[in-house]
């Protein structure tokens, strides 16, 4: 228990579709993260994608439906909390300006978003979360999400948490503050330039010489991970989670499953 | 010098995504481009930090020009009072058509044969100088870039610098292509040789021009004068020389005083080129005068409309703020991997994705607002505060909603019909990352995907882990163990 509180807060985990379809060690290590910021967590089976595809590709009826559906799910939990600054910014910036037009939804989503956190944000700033269960030892680089990083404006958190583990050496990349490329689905619409995008960015990685990539955003490292797997790097990709909540029995993304098969 | 009526050769935005993979495999664009970060965004990055106050300056910048949008008519009108008591004459232009039409009229009133033009947005916005020449005017760029574009038979691709495309190897070839009465063995490597070549063939034209034209960065309503905000001084010489000078502005552009002029020529000269100030800021107010030593002997003024008035009551009106800056491009992703002409349009990047739709109609533009990854960089530069990508977003909604967009239309509704539908959409996720999975397994991801080729052209797909969270989540509970 973390500030004294006197009960355990109850935390939603929306677990956010890429983490849920592709990746969900990085669920289950919010989950350790969240428990050992002394929280009880719980994880909303009605929840499916926060709707940006939908935001973003001009489908607001669509996206509008989905948070309503989103806000309904998570009802009575204290917190709503996601390990993606993307997701995160929806949840809590963009669901109020879906419901224009509408008061009462508007008012619904305005207190919902009061509730909604970015995991690594969360953590320090909400739980003030200090010693993590995680150990490494290694040279890391730390990509921003463009939506954590500017929507949410999460830039030390990371970083802090980070510094409280003694064997990681963290290295800035040259241009950090640059999008990776990903963009959601403007990486299929638009495929060329979104490699365009992303080799500047392996390259700013490369140039760090880390042994391993780490962002609070899925999206992005399956978009360096693929490109770096494509270059034929020896740099390794994870989510931040996994390394702060020692989650690493599964192998960096886009690496070979050497374990036996379940 | 030839005609800039080429206009099938040129980049349309409708082609945007063929413009740009082109565009990527320009090895000489692509070196050019790879100077942008570390040049224009890195001043300005220089001149923010050593401005304290630099936030609330751009706040202030806002809200000068949201003040003068909601009270444009009334701006507008004494600002043409204002100019009209200075002795210039206003005119007013509706449409592209009407201000191009107005000004050859001036031309041919004052018998000009030789035009000497200055940099101007919106002169490029109406096709101004292939408009001028096809009624028999010669007519001369004379801002180097808008030169170099215009020998080449281009558009420009910055708006603040519109030769950033071209490397110097690239200028010396065009101008032993194009200064044929120069000698052939001339040295001409150097940047500076370059300029002083440029400089020789423009003197000529200043001199010879019966009719300058050039832009106005700003119109000051209290006083009825044109700001005009260069780095070279040829477009003093262009305003000052001949004995016609016409400006040509867009309506957006007034604004109430001159200390909101400067506040915002403050956020201008930082957030183009880092500068404090520009290195000249020249207003005009009116021709010349009884006892001036020089400037023109008449003075007109266009101002045009062109869309704009139309965004004045609805949810673009905040694009309308630009100050023409070229901020948001400097920082723009995708602008920096392809520039300025894979958009096919004088406004490129981000301002240029909320702009060329007004201009050029959404289903010929749709594209633009598409090419984004929404990263929001553009809004963090925008010197006032323009919410670049919730208008993009704008227009995407526009856009799905046109009849074309049926496709993608019916591939996001069957999507987000099943993302309402938890247990279906459970269902479908854990039969796709099985399959998926088993596939990815050995390797970790997959070179090949249907559906992805272009990704999977330059990218491998990361394999997922074989199970859903929801799945191993619920079989957790179920055993009840943490």
């Amino acid at each position: 228990m973390t500030r004294g509180q006197s009960h355990r807060p109850r935390v939603g985990l929306f677990v956010t579709c890429l983490v849920d379809l592709m990746r969900p060690s990085v669920g289950l290590a919010a989950v350790r993260l969240l428990e050992a910021a002394g929280c009880e967590v719980g994880v909303p089976t009605a929840q499916t994608c926060c709707g940006q595809p939908a935001y973003n590709g001009g489908d607001r009826r669509s996206a509008a439906a989905l948070a309503q559906a989103t806000i309904a799910a998570f009802d009575g939990f204290d917190y709503v909390v996601a390990p993606s600054g993307s997701c995160a910014a929806m949840l809590k910036l963009h669901y109020p300006r879906l419901m224009a037009g509408d008061a009462q939804a508007q008012a619904r989503a305005r207190a919902f978003a009061e509730r909604v956190h970015e995991l690594v944000s969360f953590l320090v700033d909400v739980r003030g979360l200090k010693a993590v269960p995680g150990t490494f030892a290694g040279r890391v680089t730390y990509h921003d999400g463009c939506s954590g990083l500017r929507e949410l404006g999460i830039k030390d958190e990371p970083r802090t948490l980070l510094a409280e583990m003694p064997g990681v050496e963290l290295v800035e990349m040259r241009d950090g503050a640059a999008c990776c490329g990903f963009g959601g689905l403007f990486s299929v619409k638009f495929p060329d330039i979104s490699n365009a995008i992303a080799g500047k960015k392996t390259a700013a990685i490369a140039a760090a010489e880390p042994a391993l990539v780490l962002s609070g955003e899925l999206g992005c490292l399956l978009s360096i991970a693929g490109k770096l797997k494509r270059e034929g790097s020896p740099i390794a990709c994870r989510h931040l989670a996994e390394v702060l909540a020692g989650e690493m029995s599964a192998p960096p993304i886009a690496w070979p499953d050497e374990r036996p098969r379940e | 010098m030839s005609g800039r009526g080429s206009e099938t050769l040129r980049p349309t935005p409708a082609n945007f995504a063929k413009n740009a993979t082109k565009a990527l495999a320009d090895k000489a664009l692509q070196e050019a481009l790879s100077e942008l970060s570390g040049g224009l965004a890195a001043a300005r990055e220089r001149a923010k930090a050593a401005l304290p106050g630099f936030e609330a300056l751009r706040r202030s910048g806002r809200d000068i020009k949201d003040h003068a949008l909601a009270n444009l008519d009334l701006y507008l009108e004494a600002f043409e009072r204002n100019a009209t008591a200075a002795g210039a004459q206003v005119h007013w232009a509706a449409h592209a058509d009407d201000a191009c039409k107005i000004i050859g009229k001036i031309c041919h009133d004052a018998d000009a044969r030789i035009v000497a033009k200055g940099k101007s947005m919106v002169s490029e916005e109406i096709d101004l100088a292939a408009y001028l020449q096809t009624s028999g005017l010669k007519v001369v760029e004379t801002d180097l870039g808008e030169y170099l574009v215009q020998l080449r038979d281009e558009l420009p691709s910055h708006i603040i610098a519109p030769a950033i495309h071209l490397s110097p190897s690239a200028i010396e070839a065009t101008f032993r292509a194009r200064h044929r009465h120069l000698p052939a063995d001339r040295a001409l490597a150097s940047p500076e040789a370059l300029v002083s070549e440029a400089r020789a063939v423009l003197r000529e034209t200043f001199l010879a021009a019966d009719v300058g034209i050039t832009g106005a960065n700003f119109l000051v309503a209290a006083t009825g004068s044109t700001v005009l905000v260069t780095n070279e001084g040829n477009g003093d010489l262009t305003q000052s020389l001949p004995k016609v000078h016409i400006v040509i502005a867009s309506i957006e552009k007034v604004v109430p005083t001159l200390s909101d002029a400067f506040a915002l020529l403050r956020l201008l000269a930082r957030s183009a080129t880092g500068q404090d100030f520009a290195t000249y800021t020249t207003l005009v107010t009116g021709p010349r005068r009884a006892g001036d030593p020089d400037g023109p002997d008449v003075c007109h003024i266009v101002l045009l409309d062109n869309g704009r008035a139309e965004l004045l009551g609805g949810e673009f009106r905040p694009a309308l703020r630009c100050i023409r800056c070229g901020a948001c491009m400097n920082v723009c992703p995708v602008y920096g991997a392809v520039g300025g002409h894979p958009y096919g349009s004088v406004y490129p990047g981000p301002i240029g994705a909320v702009f060329t739709p007004v201009l050029a109609g959404l289903p010929a533009a749709a594209s633009l607002p598409q090419a984004s990854t929404f990263c929001g960089r553009c809004e963090e530069v925008c010197p006032v505060e323009i919410p670049l990508v919730r208008l993009m977003r704008q227009w995407r909604e526009a856009a799905l909603a046109q009849s074309e967009a049926w496709r993608t239309r019916g591939a996001l509704r069957i999507w987000a019909f099943v993302a309402q539908r938890p247990r279906l959409y459970h269902r479908a996720a854990r039969l796709a990352v099985a399959v998926l999975g088993a596939f990815g397994a050995k390797r970790g991801a997959l070179r090949r995907l249907p559906l992805a080729a272009g990704w999977t052209r330059h990218r491998d797909v990361p394999a997922p882990q074989g199970h859903t969270f929801q799945q191993i989540w619920a079989r957790r509970q179920r055993r009840g163990t943490p």
